[in-house]
């Protein structure tokens, strides 16, 4: 009786959280092209682009959320909110961004403004519906960032998808990301050239469902 | 003069995350070098993560850190008894090794094979 009473109110919640839309979260290392890709579906989807890039680590320092952007594939339609998170690293030093020529003020809060990105990028993994794990594909994937957010993805049962970016560049070795995380689907695209993106959204499709 | 502390994995699986998570970041801003045997789960670590941000100021600039299991590739059998040698040593596979990002460089990692690399000491104190 108590399991089936507890059944009807599982259906009940879930009937209203089917209403709502799914939350994608955009999740990797700083500089990995979280916001290039998330940029790309907008631009895409919506025809515009929602959120700033650069090559100096941690441009993307409070999570950013693109709402309502539906894709469109063989016939099938899709809704979501898009969730741009900071990228989540282990260490921040703002001698870093001097490199950039960024000047130690700017440095000094830029440093502490992505302390906070990263706090905050982790206290959202609890909000996703799925993700999308963008990884360098020209650098190692076995680094300890990427196990943690996909181990805490698994521990939560979040569906997930592994984005091996950066394809157009001659180092792109997209079997070392496949091998690393065989468990998961890996699909490498080039989210600034915008190859492999048809391929791309189909996956999307299927992780969604 | 670089520190190595070695926990073996009887004085670190009993203590409470509370406590695991205190004893490396008291450790890592202490400039040592730790190594552990055993890993965090996924929620430990990326709670570390998060209490390593909030720790992050001019002198403490974070921690590098990487943990390897150890992958066995025998068969059935082998697996077993692995398993049973495990059970009766009370040991759990893995190892995971984390410094302050002022003293380790970098931790390469490969699926079975961990590279620290030190920073250059008299070239971080100029």
């Amino acid at each position: 009786m108590i399991k089936r009473v507890k059944g009807l109110f599982r259906g009940f919640f879930r009937f209203f959280k089917k209403k709502k839309h799914i939350r994608l979260g955009v999740y990797g290392h700083p500089n990995s092209g979280k916001s290039t890709l998330s940029n790309k579906i907008s631009k895409d989807w919506l025809g515009e682009e929602f959120t700033a890039t650069s090559s100096v680590p941690h441009e993307t320092r409070e999570i950013v959320i693109k709402e309502k952007i539906t894709i469109k594939s063989k016939g099938k339609e899709l809704t979501f909110n898009l969730v741009d998170t900071p990228g989540i690293a282990t260490k921040i030093d703002y001698e870093d961004f001097l490199k950039y020529k960024l000047k130690p003020k700017e440095a000094k809060d830029r440093a502490k403004e992505a302390t906070k990105g990263v706090i905050e990028a982790i206290k959202w993994l609890d909000n996703m519906d799925c993700v999308l794990v963008v990884i360098d594909s020209t650098q190692n994937p076995y680094s300890q960032v990427n196990i943690t957010i996909i181990g805490n993805l698994a521990a939560r049962d979040i569906p997930v998808l592994i984005v091996a970016n950066k394809t157009d560049l001659k180092k792109a070795d997209i079997k070392r990301v496949e091998s690393a995380f065989p468990q998961y689907k890996t699909i490498g695209i080039s989210a600034l050239k915008g190859t492999n993106m048809e391929e791309f959204y189909e996956e999307l499709f299927k992780l969604i469902k | 003069m670089l520190t190595l502390q070695y926990i073996p994995y009887h004085d670190f699986a009993s203590l409470s995350m509370e406590e695991k998570l205190g004893k490396i970041i008291r450790a890592v801003k202490d400039e040592k070098i730790l190594l552990i045997e055993g890993r965090l789960n996924p929620m430990e670590e990326s709670e570390l993560i998060k209490r390593t941000m909030h720790a992050i100021n001019k002198n403490f600039k974070g921690i590098e850190i990487a943990s390897i299991d150890y992958e066995f590739k025998g068969d059935f059998l082998e697996n077993m008894k692995r398993n049973v040698a495990h059970f009766l040593l009370r040991k759990r596979g893995g190892l995971t090794i984390v410094g302050p990002a002022t003293v380790v460089k970098e931790i390469r990692k490969d699926p079975s094979k961990i590279e620290l690399l030190t920073l250059d000491r008299k070239k971080k104190k100029r």
